[in-house]
Formats: structure tokens, sequence, C-alpha cells
């Protein structure tokens, strides 16, 4: 496994049990600051469950996680919250709070850790939803938005405090193969124009090389290779190579 | 056969416990964090609203119908032993002392108790709860406390709401079948009454409103399994709640009379 010198997110020898079922076993890796990391897995490998306990919404049973030097089983409530202002979530399926507007989605977070002005948040909120194509749909409720508008809110409203990490639940999942492709798109800006470290699961590795420099895979709960895509295309293991090939075969079709 | 029984009635009676006792930590953690900043306010007062929009136009025509229907029976009672005067006195004691506390209870209950339930739990099963976290905001402070807290200090206000909506009813049976005057009938409701006929019964229901926002709360913020899970959330709010309020009210009663007799 690749070591950094000054990793921003670690994991170390992390496990998770829902009553007998072990979902996570002894997984480690590291992700500098800037960095793109993609973990790769079958459904139900564990995926969501290690996104969720990096940002503290599940505790890991044994192992440590440290996010910009604070180990978060360390840490109480008060400061957990802190840390998680450095930390955006795209949720898989947008979880936008549907009782109120896409607007005051954005604009709720922005009230709550900032002093800024409403003009401010107004501003903020239209740049972030004009980023990803949807300030015509401003005032419309999450109801009304289709299932890619709706991740597109969700990446809007994950940024919105911009964190310096984003962490992103299979974000072309679900979607059409060009919705799926302009989220691509919008998380290889990001990490490009902001430096934003991303950590990003999916089970669709075609559409993650614009972004990832590295990647994981899981299977079974347990990280079974990580590396670059070259790296994991030489890989003995066949759950490796196929889905690094994934990879492989979209890049064959982009030079083309 | 017999032992699969006893295994299941076993496992069901340890799940219960465990619901018991989960319930009574959720509890006991929302005294602790009502008392710690950041106090939400503006939350409490939007949920106050809310409680208020769903319960009172259910609060005044129930209070009305009960009142004439107490009249009713009071009146068929009493004019037999020929006290037919005592008639505004024995409905504003009942109205004031129990009536009015435990029908506001079981009716927010029913109606806010299960709006709580369901809402919380759509939130948990469409991550909505967690997405709250993720942007570093406390979701147990800003659903639970403010509907709990909300709960507390509506139901006193919808329960004297209830007592004269009760009473106006029986002012009106009253009315219609004796020709009581209002002034008369408020005279005599009253002069039987004491403060500590209707200050620690309306007290008591600060209890009926913690019952219902910590029950529900606790259902709906701990739901799973999509959308069953909703469902169910909002109907065992309204049954847990409803039967909680009604056992906890003995202890309430037994009290009241040990302190104010």
């Amino acid at each position: 496994m690749t070591r950094h010198a000054d990793p921003l997110i670690r994991l170390d020898h992390v496990s998770k049990s829902f009553g007998r079922r072990a979902v996570l076993e002894e997984v480690s890796f590291e992700v500098s600051a800037g960095e793109g990391f993609c973990i790769l897995g079958k459904s139900g490998s564990g995926k969501s469950v290690t996104l969720k306990l990096m940002i503290g919404l599940l505790t890991s049973d044994r192992g440590n996680i440290v996010i910009d030097d604070e180990e978060l089983k360390a840490l109480d409530r008060t400061s957990l919250l802190e840390v998680r202002k450095k930390i955006g979530f795209m949720f898989q399926d947008g979880a936008l709070f549907d009782s109120i507007p896409l607007s005051e989605n954005l604009a709720f977070p922005l009230r709550r850790h900032t002093s800024k002005s409403e003009k401010e948040i107004r501003d903020i909120v239209c740049e972030k939803l004009s980023e990803v194509g949807l300030e015509k749909e401003l005032n419309k409720m999450p109801a009304d938005l289709s299932g890619g508008m709706r991740k597109r809110a969700g990446l809007a409203r994950a940024l919105v405090l911009d964190p310096p990490i984003l962490l992103a639940d299979e974000p072309g999942s679900g979607l059409d193969p060009v919705t799926a492709s302009e989220i691509s798109d919008l998380l290889r800006e990001l990490k490009e124009r902001q430096k934003t470290t991303l950590v990003v699961v999916t089970h669709d590795a075609v559409r993650v090389h614009g972004f990832a420099d590295r990647l994981g895979v899981l299977d079974r709960g347990r990280m079974i290779a990580c590396g670059t895509s070259e790296e994991l295309a030489d890989s003995r293991d066949e759950l490796v190579r196929a889905l690094a090939s994934r990879g492989e075969a979209k890049n064959v079709f982009s030079k083309s | 056969m017999a032992r699969t029984h006893s295994n299941t009635l076993g496992s069901r009676i340890v799940a219960f416990l465990e619901h018991a006792g989960d319930l009574g930590l959720f509890a006991l953690r929302v005294v602790r964090d009502a008392f710690r900043r950041p106090f939400e306010l503006q939350e409490i007062s939007r949920q106050i609203v809310e409680i208020g929009t769903r319960s009172v136009p259910l609060i005044i025509p129930c209070g009305i119908a009960l009142g004439i229907v107490m009249s009713l029976h009071t009146r068929a009672s009493l004019v037999r032993f020929g006290a037919a005067s005592m008639i505004p006195a024995a409905l504003t004691i009942a109205t004031f002392r129990e009536l009015g506390p435990m029908v506001t209870g079981l009716l927010v209950a029913g109606r806010v108790g299960a709006g709580i339930g369901s809402e919380l739990a759509g939130m948990r099963v469409t991550e909505q709860i967690d997405a709250l976290e993720s942007l570093a905001i406390d979701s147990f402070k800003y659903l639970v406390i403010t509907r709990v807290t909300a709960c507390v200090l509506a139901l006193p206000v919808l329960t004297i709401l209830m007592d004269f909506s009760g009473l106006m009813g029986g002012l009106f049976s009253e009315a219609a079948f004796s020709h009581i005057s209002a002034r008369l009938y408020i005279h005599r409701g009253f002069a039987a009454m004491g403060w500590s006929d209707y200050i620690p019964t309306t007290i008591k229901t600060t209890v009926f409103g913690f019952i219902i926002g910590a029950v529900s709360c606790y259902l709906g913020y701990t739901a799973s399994q999509g959308a069953t899970g909703v469902g169910h959330a909002a109907t065992r709010s309204v049954v847990l709640s409803s039967l909680l309020l009604i056992l906890v009210n003995i202890i309430l009663v037994k009290l009241t009379f040990f302190w104010f007799s």
C-alpha cells in the first residue's frame, strides 16, 4: 500500500460489524490533500459504510480514523461537528431536505455556520447551483426534481461551505450515461480547480479515471487492492483486474 | 413446539425490555441536552406554531362536543337528586381536573405524535438526518429537543383551550335546557373551584407533552426498514404515547392529591 508523508485522511485497521455481520475488516488506507481516491467494490462490499465511518455517522468497532490530524473516536460531539465542517458529503440519493425548497437546502448550512448576510448567502447559493447547472431550479421543491437533478443538488449542498474534503457515495449510480458523465466532470473540475480532496465510492469504475489518482478495491469488507489503475490492471486478483479493466475500457473510448 | 413458543416469548420479552431501556435512555438524553447550547429558539417557536396549527382545529370542536355530552350525562344524573344547580360546578371540576388534560393529551398524541413519528422516520430512512449531521448540525438538538420542548410548552396552552371549549359546550347545552344565563353558569361553575383544581392539573400536561414528544421522536429518530418503518413509527407513536399517558396519569393524579390535598 502506498504511504504518504502527510495524509489528510487515514484509516488504520478499521473494522465494523452490524450484529454478527462483519461489514468491514481491518481496512486501512490513506488519502493525501488534493488527491482523488476511489473505492471500488460490488454492492454490499462495505463502501458506503466506509464513507459513513469517515464522517463519524457510524463508529468503528476497532481501528482508528484520522481526519486532518483529528482522531474521530477521541472527539467529543462538539469537536466532531467541527471536523465535519471540513467535509462535504454527497449522498447516494441526494438526501435533500424535502420540506424546504432547493435554495433553502443550500442556504441552511450557510445560515448555521457563517455570519454572511442574506444577500451574500443568496449569491453563494446561486453560484453553487449554477456550477451544477441548476440555477433555474432555485425555488423548486426537492420532490419536483429528477434523480439526476437531486444528485447534482446534493453535490452543490455538500460544497456550499467550500470544504477541503468531499466524500461522494455512488455519484453516478442510477443515472443515465450523460448525467453520470456530467457529475464525473464536475468532480474532476472540483479536484483540479479547488484542489479538493476526493473520496468517491462506486461500483462503476468506468467514470472514475477523470478524478481518481488511486483506486482501492473492497471485497466482502476487506481492502484487497490499492494503487493506481495501471497497478490494479496488473493484479493477480480477477475481481481487481475486472474492475480496473472497466476503467481501461473507458480510457480506450475516450482516446478514440 | 413448546420450547419454540417459550423461546419466542422470551425473545419478545427481551426485545420489549431493550426498547424500554432505549426509550428511557433517549428520554434522559432529551432532558440533558435540553439545557445545553444552542437552544434553537427559532425552531422551537416554529414547532409550537406547527403543533398549534395541527391541534387547535381539533381541540376546539372536541372540547365543545365534550362539554355538551358531559352536560347531558351530568344533567341526567343530578336532576334525579334535585341538584340541577350543581351541574355547572360538576362540569367545571370534571373538565378542568381530568377530562380537559387527558383528552387534550390523547388528541395531541393522535395528531401531533403521529406527525412527528412519521416525519422523523421519513427523514431517517431518506438519510436526511444523516445529511443534517454531515452538515455539522446536531440532529438530536435540532430535530428532537425542539419538538419535545414544543410539545412540553404547547400542551398546557392547548389544555386551557380545551377546558374553556368544554366549558362553552356545557354552557350551550345548559342554556338550551335550563335557560341559565352565561354569568350565572360561570359563577356557579367556578364557585366550587380553587387554584389547586386547575393549576396542578394544567401543569401536569407538561409531562404529557414530554411523553408525546419523547416517544414519537424516539420512534421516528430510530426508525429503520424504509417505508414500512415510517408507517410503524407513526402508528406506534400514537399507541405507545397514548398508553403511557393513561398510565402515567394515575401517578400524576395521586401526586396531585398528595401535594394539593
